[in-house]
């Protein structure tokens, strides 16, 4: 159900700054809305994403009811050697998902 | 004078009460409560621990005049270079009237080489947005934007 949307260039030079971008498709209710009977519609949002390169954590986010719906995120990180990109999206009701997406450096 | 049962009474009551509690005006509603400017500044409290906030260096990308308040782009830079003894260690977003005071915190180190983030955010009203940056020398800068919301977010009813 969950599918995730990562864009990370493909090369790049030795030193350089990249941008990457995630999307993750999910429905972050908020917890806030009602019913038209009246009961809340309970809480179900991603609550933190990290982003680790080679093991070694390079963005972390906690998330708030107040981030939209299908979580998309733009942050950058200098590149110094080829390796692979980790994302993990972790929320409520036991929502995790995880994608990767490999660069080469040279 | 025919007095209603007591179990719409006792909801009444309990509802007032529970308005009373969060400051607002005893206003039967199925609108979540707004957070109020004591929530955000009590919320900024805990990620400053009390230090001063300066006004600086900090960038805060919103549009001015957003239609729909369920997808508000966002961006914050800081102008700060991200050198391993001197960068930008996290970046928080806060704003005045939704329910929570808190949106994000953006956790960052020197190898991100620039510090900007970008992510997209909810509304539910006309309110100010601020965006405080901490620094790996522990003092804070900040920027804020008012921004006007035509249609709110999380209002609706889900059916």
């Amino acid at each position: 159900m969950a599918s995730a949307l990562i864009n990370v260039p493909a090369k790049a030079k030795r030193g350089d700054i990249i941008e990457i971008k995630t999307l993750m498709s999910h429905i972050m209710e908020s917890g806030f809305r009602h019913r038209a009977s009246g009961e809340a519609v309970p809480r179900d949002i991603i609550t933190s994403f990290t982003c680790r390169f080679n093991g070694t954590e390079i963005f972390r986010a906690d998330l708030f009811p107040a981030i939209a719906a299908n979580p998309f995120f733009s942050f950058f990180t200098t590149v110094t050697e080829s390796g692979n990109f980790e994302f993990e999206w972790i929320g409520d009701k036991g929502f995790s998902e995880t994608a990767s997406a490999s660069i080469s450096v040279e | 004078m025919h007095s209603p049962p007591n179990s719409t009474r006792r909801q009444f009551l309990g509802l007032a009460g529970a308005a009373a509690v969060l400051g607002t005006a005893p206003v039967v509603t199925l609108r979540p409560a707004e957070a109020t400017p004591e929530m955000l500044a009590s919320a900024i409290r805990n990620v400053t621990g009390g230090a001063a906030v300066k006004t600086g260096k900090v960038k805060l990308d919103v549009p001015p005049l957003v239609e729909n308040g369920n997808t508000v782009p966002l961006t914050v830079s800081v102008a700060h270079p991200m050198a391993p003894e001197d960068h930008v260690s996290s970046i928080h977003v806060f704003n005045e009237k939704n329910p929570q005071p808190n949106v994000a915190n953006f956790h960052l180190g020197p190898h991100a080489g620039r510090a900007q983030v970008s992510t997209r955010i909810r509304l539910t009203d006309s309110q100010k947005v601020v965006a405080i940056a901490k620094l790996s020398d522990g003092s804070f800068w900040s920027a804020s934007v008012d921004v006007v919301v035509t249609l709110a977010a999380c209002t609706e009813e889900v059916i």
